[in-house]
């Protein structure tokens, strides 16, 4: 009976171990760090292009993150994606001019939305849309901007040589 | 060359009967689960012997996996320059690929040649014959206990690896060369989903499943000598490496 019983505390410790294991993976090598009850306000915005902006990706002021985007979906009537954010309610005083952009942490890392607060006196409430956005700055298309300029001012170059 | 083509046929239709055999074993197995749950007394000594015995070893592994994974990460990482993604590479392919992987290995040569003796002995020494005799179904009594001691184990030895292995790679990434901590724990938080925690914790009820019935089919059906006990050691253990990579490659194909 006594060693039945030394069995029970050994197993008993190794499940609580295991899951405590479980816990810690699901907790905190996971990116659900942020608990959502009601204390959070709901934003939307619409972009033309959000590059690779993924469910989930942080909203940060400053830097700081305020928020987490809930869910993208794209609107069939005005041809852009709709973006949901939310944020925690302690953030609840970002003037209702402030603007929203895309923006890609560091070279590889993945894209986020920024909010530059803006200085109007009212504030941001749940289910408001913020109407100054910043797509994600796509690299093909500043690389084909890029080249067409460079060729436009090649051409430039060539018409007053051509003159001579 | 006939007796080439003999032995090569013999090979096959062995090989075909210990597939049907283990069918069948698996079968009744299943059928039997919900009696055997009616005692778990049994289960928890199981537990005990395939979980917390393993437990040393495991994080042992897991501790050197770890810091290993830190060496050659860092190693890989610095000379593309981004030193910082240590933490979400190690995470992803310890909860991934090698922690449920490696655990079963590590399962198998612990706790699945323990069955695979233990049952073996009994088979060889009348024991199993002797509980059928006094109306005990060895089944219910010896086979399933074990094979779901295993089963809850695995899923738990699983994570306690992980875990261990991701502070190796933190003891060496941080500690040793300097990683900054806050952006090693971030980074791996950002890049992280629920998801990959969940497919490391499936393939290890996975392969817990096919390591210990693997381990108590080999046992229970050893010839009762001396040297079928050995083999029926000796397969276990390489039958259970095989299945878990084959194994590994499938789910890792259905999950991706």
């Amino acid at each position: 009976m006594r060693q039945s019983r030394a069995i029970d505390v050994s197993t008993g410790l190794f499940v609580l171990l295991g899951m405590t294991a479980i816990l810690f993976l699901v907790t905190q090598i996971t990116n659900r760090e942020f608990k959502w009850g009601d204390e959070s306000y709901r934003l939307t915005a619409q972009f033309e292009n959000i590059g690779g902006l993924k469910a989930g990706a942080p909203v940060s002021m400053a830097g700081v993150t305020v928020g987490r985007v809930e869910s993208i979906d794209y609107d069939m009537q005005a041809f852009k994606a709709d973006v949901t954010l939310r944020i925690d309610a302690r953030f609840d005083k970002i003037p209702n001019d402030s603007d929203a952009s895309i923006y890609t942490a560091g070279l590889l890392g993945g894209q986020y939305i920024g909010i530059t607060p803006g200085n109007a006196e009212d504030v941001y409430h749940d289910g408001d849309r913020v109407e100054f956005v910043q797509d994600a700055i796509v690299l093909e298309n500043l690389i084909s901007k890029y080249l067409f300029s460079q060729a436009g001012k090649d051409q430039a170059d060539a018409a007053p040589a051509a003159q001579e | 060359m006939t007796s080439l083509l003999a032995e090569m046929f013999g090979n096959t239709r062995r090989f075909l009967e210990r597939l049907g055999a283990l069918a069948w074993f698996s079968l009744q197995v299943l059928r039997q689960t919900p009696a055997a749950l009616l005692r778990p007394r049994l289960v928890v000594e199981q537990v005990y012997h395939s979980g917390a015995l393993s437990l040393v070893i495991i994080m042992t592994c897991g501790l050197f996996i770890g810091m290993v994974i830190g060496l050659q990460g860092y190693d890989l990482l610095q000379r593309i320059g981004s030193e910082e993604a240590l933490g979400v590479g190690a995470a992803l392919s310890l909860l991934k690929e090698l922690g449920p992987v490696v655990t079963a290995l590590l399962f198998a040569g612990r706790a699945g040649t323990a069955l695979a003796s233990e049952l073996g002995l009994m088979r060889a020494t009348d024991q199993l014959a002797a509980m059928e005799i006094m109306a005990v179904d060895p089944m219910r009594r010896v086979v399933l206990p074990r094979f779901l001691g295993g089963l809850i184990a695995m899923p738990l030895l699983t994570a306690i690896f992980i875990v261990v292995a991701i502070f190796g790679v933190q003891l060496v990434g941080v500690q040793f060369f300097g990683i900054d901590q806050g952006q090693f724990w971030s980074q791996m938080r950002s890049a992280v989903e629920p998801g990959d925690v969940y497919e490391g914790l499936i393939k290890g009820l996975v392969f817990g499943m096919s390591c210990s019935l693997i381990a108590v089919f080999e046992g229970y059906t050893a010839d009762p000598t001396a040297e079928g006990v050995a083999r029926a050691t000796t397969r276990t253990v390489v039958i259970s490496a095989v299945v878990t990579l084959v194994l590994d490659y499938i789910l890792t194909a259905l999950m991706l």
